[in-house]
């Protein structure tokens, strides 16, 4: 059932930032096309200039969306007072979400904008280093709005409603469950549930983490040693007890398969801001001297 | 033994016998104090340790020789014995009085030591915590067997029988729990007596196995153990015949009554046969034998300070001064500025006249509702509230008129004209919804605004007051919720047959293919709509209070077509099926209103199946966690929540620190999310035990708790969702910009469990606040969104009939 009652950070207030972007875009390659060059290096004619400014202070916006999103409000009325009433060209505002979504659309059309700036004239030096820095960040950016889209869906459908602590508390009461299972059964089999018990790893390194895996998972080892064991010439009532003692290994894998999963959504949903940031940074930093040589030795 | 001789005795040094005491020993009155225990206030003594006393009613003022205020329990008993000391009481300690004989001017007390007393007149203040209901069976006066628990944390590793499951017993049970096996004994079937809050707990306890429970249960009698270990044990009658049940310890929790027989042999009478009535009194506290009076608990007046009060006056009454009541200048303040008002007495005979509701009241109980109540002399023209405010303050009309606007915007009959006599506002009150209709003042006009609580209060013990209002709130909501242009004897006719019937959350006012019985007008709460589909109960709407179901079998004549249940505590008005038939038999205008109605609910009848199926289970769910109660609640789709938590950062951020949601804790419904967070429900559960009345409901709907909340915790033990916190504030350090960079956002706070100044939080919607409420706001991804119920079964139902017409 559909019950989105606001839009998606795409379609914010009917593809606003969208269509006033691609408005400007399209006078952006217009004008490039357009203008004529003269003889001197691109950099140096209005139209290179004029790009550049604009990119500049699209740069500027895109980091001040960094700023004003960690920039809680702190202020307090004492007395109850009629809220004011937002009016709806204030949403950009307002919410966090038009913000979003405006830093989205800046940071896509900057593409645009930069690529013309740069007039197709690459080398080793600071210039092209910002470039391939604000290149770098806008990807980095991509991903995360790929990431915030698909997702939560993924990571809700993964979780069914529990969370990563009550999986937790399930697996161990599944293990403890197993443990008293495996009592009857062979000392090779209690090693075998130990193991599985001990060295079940959920999360671990950054890695790990993104991967979503054990490699030599006890628990699923576990579960394939039990069916092989199972095929052996075994008697009836040792037969009963392992299969107990397979199901309830069963449901502890995939128990554990849905930890890992969690980890692995959740850390692929923030490890592009741990990019995003310090490239950000150092953006603001190649252009910062990308703009003072270009003043001081052009 | 010598007698000897007093003006007054004292009987009982609680706070209304020190306060006559004291008020006695300063005028140079001779007197004696008598008190049975060791000590002075001897209830009080036994409060547990630490337990912050109130001082309520906090607008009465204190009128005593003695002090007082909200305090420790300890600071409280100490201050009086300075000031018992101080003042020279004659205090005679360990002193019962076992009989009072002789008449005004000539008492004979003797003392249970045999030591006789003369007084000419006798105060009594006795309380009735004296007379604490005991087991009454064989054996109740054993070891071990005690009717009271100071420190449950003495207790460890005991079995421990509690009997009695009112609030005293269940509390109790819940804190020796923790640390002993406690066995909880009810006489009845279900725990009905405790508060839904203990009520909650208990069956948390009882599920987890923690606490055994016992019901329908009686005590046969009980004998000292032989077994090693349990000095006791407990022979009970059970639906399974008698057990005999080893314990360490048994306590019991059954309340106390007026101490009847006592006070009667002192020659008072007492009126019917009620357990917990109380002494007639005069309006000077003078009971039936003359020259004995009765002040605090035995008179009907359990709180402290009202009770010193009366001590004080009655000291007066007896030297004979006319005294104003403690509040005289409080309701002269009320009352300044009423044209023709000269005196208070004036303004409440005035109120007694002219407000039929109010004619069943004494002055006294008049002059407690003024109290609360306050005056307003309104100018011609002015609106007194709008329609679809949040606000519930209760009007009656002194003089002069006022014109009710209750169209909606849209359509343009329902203004109406009430007077004098009259009063407004009743169904915001009994509904807890935003005002259905707009009030303009009109010429010459006089209010009483009562504030909700007082109301409630009023309408709870006062069944004749209950009885009035309903008797014009139900015709009413009738006309309002049918068709106002209905003639007035259509009316009468109809209320005439109505019967009023409540229903439990869950309970069904009506199933699928029952016989027709009437029209149901939903007076309060809401209800859902389901019908049987492939086997399955589907639900199909949500209605709430202020309409009506069951039009629909009724116009077309056969069985019912679908269920309808109560999604909250529901209070309807049924109207017979006959007279509404034969009503609309003679009004054409109210046959075409309900068929516009019907007509509506078929569209929404004719949903596509898998549509209706995921329609119903989330409305379940919603309803299953209390959103049908509610009346702003946050909800976050998961299918677009990053877990960043910046809903709860925002939310911390701005009220000092302290996140009043929990985004991860809370029920989820397929991609729905009810996060744990206030969900301002109609009727608040907070606001029902606040001693200050600090919490409130501010006109655009948020429930807020101002600064007057004393952390005395009742609100968070009534919230049936967890919402309300209990915090100290003013430890909070917003980190700066370069804090925030490394940690992406303020990281929340976690509450202190402990503290010296407490307060209760919760969300108020980010009262004050400009972008408010922040949970939504500063969510990156629009996942985070706040929703009224009517409005989203609304808003689905309009989106399913859509998809369903573009389908077409």
């Amino acid at each position: 059932m559909k019950i989105a009652r606001y839009p998606g950070l795409l379609n914010f207030m009917n593809y606003r930032y969208p269509i006033r972007f691609s408005v400007l875009v399209v006078t952006a390659l217009a004008t490039y096309l357009l203008a004529p060059i003269g003889s001197e290096t691109y950099g140096g004619s209005w139209v290179g200039y004029l790009l550049g400014i604009v990119s500049a202070l699209i740069v500027l916006m895109l980091i001040w969306y960094g700023i004003a999103k960690r920039h809680l409000p702190r202020h307090r009325a004492t007395k109850p007072g009629k809220r004011t009433l937002r009016h709806r060209a204030d949403l950009w505002r307002s919410t966090q979400q038009g913000r979003l979504s405006l830093h989205i659309n800046l940071g896509g059309s900057l593409i645009v904008f930069a690529t013309l700036h740069t007039g197709f004239q690459f080398g080793w030096n600071i210039h092209t280093l910002s470039y391939v820095l604000m290149l770098m960040t806008i990807l980095s950016g991509f991903y995360g709005l790929y990431a915030y889209l698909r997702l939560p869906r993924l990571l809700t459908r993964n979780a069914c409603g529990a969370t990563l602590d009550e999986l937790r508390h399930e697996i161990s009461k599944q293990d403890e469950l197993a443990r008293a299972h495996a009592l009857g059964l062979s000392d090779e089999m209690n090693l075998l549930i130990r193991k599985a018990r001990l060295e079940t790893r959920l999360g671990g390194n950054l890695v790990q983490q993104l991967s979503g895996r054990q490699i030599n998972c006890p628990t699923t080892s576990a579960v394939r040693q039990i069916l092989k064991i199972g095929s052996r010439n075994i008697e009836n009532e040792e037969r009963g007890l392992l299969r107990d003692l397979y199901s309830v290994l069963l449901c502890k894998e995939s128990l554990v398969l849905r930890a890992r999963r969690d980890i692995m959504l959740k850390a692929r949903m923030k490890i592009w801001l741990y990019l995003h940031v310090p490239l950000s940074i150092a953006l603001l930093a190649a252009l910062l001297a990308h703009i003072l040589s270009i003043l001081f030795f052009w | 033994m010598d007698d000897e001789h007093f003006k007054i005795a004292i009987i009982g040094a609680g706070p209304a016998g020190m306060s006559a005491a004291t008020r006695a020993a300063e005028l140079g009155v001779s007197h004696i104090l008598l008190e049975a225990s060791p000590h002075i206030a001897n209830t009080i003594n036994r409060f547990q340790k630490g337990k912050l006393v109130m001082s309520e009613p906090a607008l009465l003022p204190l009128r005593s020789t003695m002090s007082f205020a909200a305090g420790l329990r300890e600071d409280i008993l100490h201050t009086w014995q300075a000031e018992i000391i101080k003042h020279r009481v004659n205090l005679k300690t360990k002193a019962a009085v076992s009989s009072i004989s002789g008449t005004r001017g000539a008492f004979q007390i003797t003392l249970a030591s045999g030591q006789n007393i003369e007084a000419e007149f006798i105060v009594l203040a006795i309380g009735i915590q004296g007379n604490i209901r005991k087991l009454d069976v064989p054996g109740e006066d054993l070891p071990n067997i005690q009717y009271q628990v100071d420190d449950p944390g003495k207790f460890i590793n005991e079995t421990i029988v509690v009997v009695g499951a009112g609030d005293a017993g269940v509390e109790n049970a819940l804190a020796l729990a923790t640390q002993n096996h406690v066995i909880l004994i009810n006489r009845q079937e279900e725990f009905s007596q405790c508060n839904a809050a203990n009520f909650d707990k208990l069956m948390l306890e009882v599920t987890a196995g923690r606490i055994e429970t016992r019901v329908s249960t009686r005590i046969e009698r009980i004998y000292p153990g032989t077994e090693s270990g349990f000095p006791l044990v407990l022979v009970a009658h059970s639906a399974h015949g008698l057990e005999h049940t080893n314990c360490h310890r048994i306590i019991a929790r059954l309340g106390a009554t007026p101490p009847r027989q006592l006070v009667e042999s002192f020659g008072v009478h007492f009126p019917g046969c009620d357990p917990t009535a109380v002494p007639q009194l005069s309006e000077q506290y003078e009971s039936d034998v003359p020259g004995l009076y009765i002040v605090g608990a035995l008179a009907g007046h359990p709180l402290i300070k009202p009770a010193m009060n009366q001590g004080y006056e009655v000291i007066e009454y007896i030297e004979g001064n006319p005294l104003a009541p403690a509040d005289e200048l409080l309701l002269q303040k009320k009352f300044f500025g009423v044209p023709g008002i000269q005196s208070v007495k004036d303004g409440i005979a005035l109120v007694q006249q002219t407000l039929p509701l109010f004619a069943s009241l004494t002055t006294l109980q008049l002059r407690e509702f003024m109290l609360d109540s306050a005056v307003h002399v309104v100018p011609k023209g002015e609106t007194i509230f709008k329609r679809d405010d949040y606000c519930s303050d209760f009007y009656s009309i002194l003089s002069g008129s006022v014109t009710i606007k209750s169209s909606h915007a849209n359509s343009e009959t329902g203004s109406f004209l009430i007077g004098k006599g009259n009063f407004f506002g009743e169904v915001a009150l009994l509904t807890g919804r935003r005002r259905s209709g707009t009030a303009i003042a009109g010429e010459g006009c006089v209010l009483v605004e009562t504030p909700r609580h007082s109301m409630l209060k009023l309408l709870h013990s006062m069944p004749e007051v209950n009885r009035r209002l309903d008797d014009v709130a139900i015709r009413r909501e009738v006309q309002n919720s049918l068709d106002s242009s209905l003639p007035d004897h259509e009316f009468e006719h109809l209320v005439k047959h109505a019967r009023f019937i409540n229903y439990a959350v869950g309970e069904t006012l009506f199933c699928e293919g029952d016989k027709v019985d009437g029209l149901y007008l939903i007076r309060r709460g809401s209800v859902t709509i389901s019908r049987k589909i492939s086997g399955n109960e589907v639900v199909l709407a949500y209605v709430s209070a202020g309409n009506y179901v069951g039009e629909m079998a009724l116009l077309s004549n056969t069985p019912r077509v679908a269920t309808v249940r109560a999604a909250s505590p529901t209070d309807v008005i049924l109207l017979d099926a006959e007279h509404v038939r034969a009503v609309i038999e003679r009004n054409t205008s109210l046959r075409s209103k309900l068929d516009a109605s019907y007509l509506e609910r078929i569209t929404v009848d004719a949903l596509p199946t898998d549509e209706a199926f995921s329609f119903s289970r989330l409305v379940n769910f919603l309803m299953k966690n209390g959103v049908g109660e509610a009346t702003d609640v946050l909800l976050i789709d998961y299918d677009r929540c990053i877990h960043c938590n910046d809903c709860e950062s925002a939310c911390a951020a701005a009220h000092d620190g302290v996140s009043q949601l929990n985004r991860e804790a809370g029920a989820t419904h397929a991609q729905i999310h009810l996060p744990v967070s206030c969900r301002h429900c109609e009727h608040p559960h907070c606001m029902k035990d606040c001693p200050p009345n600090a919490i409130q409901r501010a006109v655009n709907g948020e429930v807020y708790i101002a600064d007057s909340c004393i952390g005395c915790g009742n609100c968070q033990k009534n919230c049936p969702y967890g919402v309300i916190q209990m915090t100290t504030s003013g430890q909070y350090q917003p980190s700066n910009f370069w804090q925030a960079l490394l940690k992406n956002a303020t990281p929340a706070q976690k509450p202190a469990t402990l503290g010296p100044a407490q307060k209760a939080v919760k969300c108020d919607l980010c009262q004050g606040i400009d972008n408010g409420p922040l949970c939504v706001n500063a969510c990156p991804t629009g996942a985070a969104f706040r929703i009224n119920p009517e409005g989203f079964f609304q808003k689905v139902g309009r989106e399913v009939d859509l998809a369903e017409r573009m389908a077409s």
